[in-house]
């Protein structure tokens, strides 16, 4: 049983290092497309729904809507960034290509591949959150002094949604079963969490169970500092967000041990 | 420094209900090739993937390179290298970044890697393709970078699942040649195959499985004679039936697979002489191989 712990868990504080640096490598020679791909959607969201929806809406607490929304894209391109990493680029090495195999006959552990896999895709998610958050503040849509207080929030919450997704692969026969995650969870989640509507619009109910969603949390960190205010119980959002990118993480592990190990 | 490399003690596995490694037990020395040799779901690559401690056995002890496994499966990892059954290269990658990226897996620096580098891409014949992507390779290249891969931590022991499968004949003699130059120089190679002609060549001791479990072990040249032990002489064209009944006399043993009779016969002499006369026979008498030990422990025929 201990063993069993030790092969899911990672070895060491730096051994995941060596996953990341792979990913890094093979992303640095498709950089450019890359980088339009996650760029291109939030920030199209960002300007189509700010700009149509912006003129029928007016001011939404207190502020344009366009500057509301682009919190919201900020807090949505991390959660969308690393959700796709993990579900379709980190399910084909763990799956088809071959990648994990390879590293499982090193001295690596499973704990230390899914790390690494966890840190890379939060890098593509800070990567998205940045470069959006920059747009907004270069647009006068946020204060620039937000900026360094956002970003770390954003590297958790490419975190928190990477362990997730990490459950999801870690469970999934198919690419196929993707589509209930992206349609029963991720998609609802951008509704529920204010990211583009005040949660205050919603009925009750609904308000009570959107207030534990990850992206909510993020949301509630990040809104409050780019529209110039201070955020409320930061403590609790940041807590939130750490036990998403914790708890999944241990999950995941020892899923991918009964997957990959028997 | 122990003499052994790999030791395994009862050990038995099942998938579910399915049993696929059943009380095996072999020892393989330091500077050894040992084969696993059996058909397809013998077992081999459940055995390989153990060795890694990369899957747990129900039963039994085993110990590579003085190290318990799967307990501490991660230490007895570090020194060993693995040519795995199919080729899990980084196909976006060039042949050197592939050996980059998988030193730095075994804490390697960069400066250290390239360091090594330029020998192995000399082992693996491949210094002209240094820097260009691995799906364009051959599959030839592609193995052989594989095995340059393998070397990379400069292992003791080397784990082979089928090294030479779908390679083309000039392929895997080159592979041959390079696993001998290993060996020469004190590697310890475990490798599992379905070629007789492979393990025949390589191997100094072998294991033949059989549904997980051991059915002969020893050095190829043993195996031929302990089973076989005389030359053996393939007739085909004629009807099995009688032929078996006019030549049983003559010889040791006849096995029929299809059209083709098999005799193993001391005095292959007298075999000839009572088929001397008849028509449209083809008749062919040759030194006995691993092949005829293999197919006379698991039986000729496929199974039904």
């Amino acid at each position: 049983m201990r063993e069993d712990l030790a092969a899911a868990l990672p070895a060491n504080a730096w051994n995941w290092i060596a996953v990341w640096r792979r990913n890094y490598l093979a992303w640095k020679k498709v950089a450019f497309a890359s980088l339009l791909g996650t760029l291109a959607d939030p920030l199209i969201y960002l300007f189509g729904l700010g700009t149509g929806l912006g003129l029928m809406v007016g001011q939404v607490e207190g502020a344009s809507y366009i500057a509301f929304l682009a919190a919201g894209m900020v807090a949505t391109g991390a959660m969308t960034a690393s959700t796709f990493e993990t579900i379709y680029a980190v399910f084909s090495r763990m799956r088809d290509l071959g990648t994990w195999e390879a590293i499982l006959h090193t001295q690596l552990t499973l704990g230390d591949i899914v790390l690494g896999e966890l840190a890379w895709a939060a890098t593509k998610a800070f990567l998205a959150g940045t470069a959006i958050t920059i747009v907004a503040a270069t647009l006068g849509y946020a204060a620039w002094t937000s900026v360094p207080y956002v970003l770390p929030v954003v590297a958790l919450t490419g975190f928190a949604f990477a362990s997730l997704a990490m459950v999801v692969i870690a469970l999934a026969p198919s690419y196929h079963y993707f589509i209930f995650y992206q349609t029963l969870v991720i998609t609802p989640m951008l509704f529920l969490s204010g990211a583009v509507f005040p949660v205050g619009q919603l009925p009750g109910a609904f308000q009570r169970v959107a207030a534990f969603s990850p992206l909510a949390n993020s949301i509630d960190l990040i809104r409050p500092v780019m529209l110039g205010h201070l955020a409320d119980n930061v403590g609790l959002h940041i807590g939130a967000l750490c036990m998403y990118a914790v708890l999944p993480f241990f999950l995941s592990a020892a899923l991918f041990r009964r997957r990959l190990m028997r | 420094m122990s003499n052994v490399a790999i030791d395994l003690d009862q050990v038995t596995k099942s998938f579910g209900s399915k049993l696929v490694v059943k009380g095996l037990s072999f020892t393989v020395g330091t500077g050894e090739c040992f084969g696993l040799l059996g058909p397809n779901g013998a077992g081999k690559s459940t055995i390989a993937r153990m060795l890694l401690g990369m899957t747990r056995p129900d039963s039994g002890k085993i110990t590579v390179l003085g190290v318990p496994v799967p307990a501490r499966s991660r230490l007895a990892r570090k020194g060993i290298g693995v040519v795995p059954q199919f080729d899990n290269l980084d196909l976006e990658f060039t042949v050197r970044e592939n050996l980059v990226v998988f030193g730095r897996y075994f804490g390697m620096s960069t400066r250290k890697i390239q360091e090594v580098v330029p020998s192995l891409l000399e082992f693996a014949r491949l210094e002209s393709k240094a820097d260009s992507r691995v799906g364009q390779l051959s599959g030839g290249m592609k193995r052989r970078l594989t095995l340059a891969r393998a070397l990379i931590n400069d292992p003791q022991l080397l784990i082979m699942d089928e090294p030479t499968t779908g390679l083309d004949p000039h392929a895997r003699h080159l592979i041959w040649e390079r696993l001998r130059f290993l060996l020469a120089s004190g590697k310890t190679i475990i490798l599992t195959t379905h070629f007789m002609e492979e393990a025949e060549r390589l191997c100094d001791r072998l294991c033949v499985l059989e549904r997980g479990r051991k059915i002969a072990e020893g050095s190829p040249h043993a195996l031929i004679d302990e089973h076989i032990g005389c030359n053996v002489i393939e007739i085909f064209g004629g009807n099995p039936q009688e032929l078996t009944s006019l030549i049983k006399p003559y010889v040791q043993r006849i096995e029929v697979s299809g059209e083709t009779l098999f005799c193993y016969a001391p005095d292959p002499e007298q075999v000839r002489g009572q088929l001397r006369g008849r028509a449209g026979l083809r008749i062919l008498e040759r030194p006995p191989s691993l092949e005829d030990v293999f197919l006379r422990l698991t039986g000729r025929e496929m199974e039904k």
